[in-house]
């Protein structure tokens, strides 16, 4: 009951705290006399705009009764290394424009923001100048350590990981069996251990890797998630945090690797020696390439695709709304868009599941120890332990 | 594949590399590393429980086993006691039947062989009382008819007629 009421005051909170966010709503008239988005292009833009990161934390924009375009969210820290060095101001100086048209100078340099990225302009010049494809010509980018929504996000989910996960670690003190939300978590935590871990990295040595594996599995979870709601977060949709992600793994399963498996990487034992070279390419390339590109681009283009799937389906209540009418379309774009949610709420959880579970193979193809002397065993027992099924299986 | 080249930002990288690693440390020392141990634990402490409580189920069975093993020791003991008991007091009313045929036998005997001999001796007495009576019989007869002499002759002549019949 105490649990109940506590996440009641907290999701009150959050509403107080989304609505009391108007208070920092910057209010900027828009160029854009009709400023809703209702073309097709305008609704491209707009889905392209969403599937990257931002700068500030939008939530939504509406036009006021005087005509002004009201933008509701909140700024965020914004963090440079120009070429004067560390340049910090909040995103609110760049007054909501994303077409390089704001200029904000700090630290001796100016700076633009452009489809989402700030650009620093070269020393003198006044505007930015695009060429024919509308590329910024006198304006490059730099290093960007701003607290970006996808970094709010990451923030926010390691904070909500840490304390979920270290207050159910404090109810083992107490008591064998953990109450209220720690029961929900707690068969989360096995199941990662005794699906994921175990069976892929083999019962010797899951115990190392279970930590990393973990972590992984409900950051990402969580993430998609939060990536369902309209806070709009698209955070395991960038290409930056997935490759991290798959770079992380990249980088446990080749230091944890052991001589067999370099063996079998440089000189596969069992083959002609003239093949053993060009095996040994494809084997490096497998490793350092493909297994980590293959990560980062499957959840990043699973989630994007999500949800530009959603948000065009959603759209569907515009761009079809002079054939079936407002009604009509409103209906297929409501059915059509739940539906898909649905599923992206299970792709959501498979995708972390996917992420895990590969991250776990490699891992475990890294420190499996093969039994190739089958023949000559001394011992003459012949185990198949779970390395050999899974190399055949792969 | 431009645009993903150009969406793809450097500094988040950064950012989320860090912020993720700081997150695996944190979550490893508090929340995995705890986690585990316990869950490990309490594990090993069912899987202890559950072999405590086989065990214990087949000391049960052990000791119902002996019970009925001497349950049944006991019963068989009874029954071998309670034979040699029917057998020790068949035995005993034989013997005693026996022995009270035999004392019985004896004492008959001992009784017949009595009243044999009694009846001897009273035969004997009588026998004696008998010759007594006859003789002081015969005195007096003798006394009264001897008094004359043909009743003495007549006499001799019939005593010899009845001493030859004797």
């Amino acid at each position: 009951m105490k649990e109940v009421s506590r996440s009641v005051g907290t999701l009150l909170l959050l509403f107080t705290l989304c609505f009391s966010l108007q208070g920092f709503a910057s209010s900027e008239s828009d160029d854009k006399a009709e400023g809703a988005v209702s073309t097709k292009e305008e609704i491209d833009a707009y889905i392209q705009h969403h599937i990257k990161d931002a700068h500030d934390f939008h939530l939504f924009s509406y036009t006021a009764d005087s005509g002004e375009r009201k933008h509701v969210g909140f700024p965020l820290p914004v963090i440079l290394w120009s070429s004067n060095g560390l340049v910090t101001f909040m995103s609110s100086e760049f007054h909501h424009d994303d077409s390089g048209e704001v200029i904000v100078e700090k630290g001796g340099s100016s700076f633009v923001k452009l489809h989402g990225k700030i650009y620093e302009l070269e020393a003198g010049a006044s505007e930015v100048k695009f060429d024919e494809a509308h590329h910024a010509t006198n304006a490059s980018k730099m290093l960007d350590f701003s607290i970006t929504k996808s970094v709010l996000g990451i923030l926010l989910v390691g904070l909500l990981m840490l304390w979920a996960f270290s207050s159910l670690a404090r109810q083992y003190k107490t008591k064998k069996v953990p109450s209220g939300f720690g029961r929900v978590l707690e068969p989360l935590v096995i199941y990662v251990r005794d699906e994921i871990a175990k069976p892929n990295i083999g019962e010797k040595k899951y115990r190392k890797f279970t930590g990393y594996l973990l972590t992984v599995f409900f950051f990402i979870w969580i993430l998609n998630l939060l990536g369902l709601t309209p806070l709009g977060f698209n955070v395991t949709g960038q290409l930056a945090v997935t490759a991290a992600l798959a770079i992380f793994t990249l980088v446990i399963y080749t230091f944890s690797g052991n001589k067999d498996y370099y063996m079998h990487m440089l000189w596969m034992p069992g083959v002609p020696v003239l093949i053993r070279p060009v095996l040994a390419i494809i084997e490096l390339a497998g490793a350092f390439l493909i297994k980590p590109f293959s990560l980062l681009v499957r959840l990043f283009a699973n989630i994007s695709a999500g949800h530009i799937v959603v948000m065009s389906l959603i759209a569907i209540m515009f761009t079809l709304k002079n054939s079936l009418g407002v009604a009509g379309a409103t209906g297929l774009s409501l059915v059509l868009s739940f539906f898909i949610t649905l599923i992206e709420v299970l792709v959501a959880f498979l995708q972390a599941y996917i992420f895990t579970m590969l991250s776990a193979l490699f891992i475990g193809m890294a420190v499996a120890e093969h039994d190739h002397d089958h023949e000559h065993d001394t011992h003459g027992h012949e185990v198949s332990d779970a390395e050999d099924v899974r190399e055949n299986f792969i | 594949m431009e645009t993903l080249v150009n969406d793809f930002s450097p500094g988040l990288f950064v950012v989320q590399t860090i912020l993720l690693l700081g997150l695996i440390f944190l979550l490893v020392k508090f929340a995995w590393k705890p986690i585990l141990t316990s869950l490990n634990e309490r594990e090993e402490g069912i899987q202890g429980a559950l072999e405590a409580a086989e065990k214990a189920r087949k000391e049960m069975q052990n000791l119902q086993a002996d019970n009925d093993k001497l349950l049944k020791e006991a019963r068989a003991e009874r029954e071998t006691m309670l034979k040699e008991a029917r057998e020790i007091k068949d035995k005993m009313i034989a013997d005693s039947k026996e022995q009270a045929k035999v004392e019985g036998d004896k004492m008959l005997k001992q009784a017949q062989a009595a009243i044999e001999s009694e009846k001897k001796a009273a035969v004997a007495e009588i026998k004696n009382q008998v010759a007594e009576l006859s003789i002081e019989i015969a005195e007096k007869v003798l006394k009264e008819q001897l008094s004359n002499k043909e009743q003495q002759l007549k006499l001799v002549d019939s005593m010899l007629g009845d001493v030859k019949l004797n």
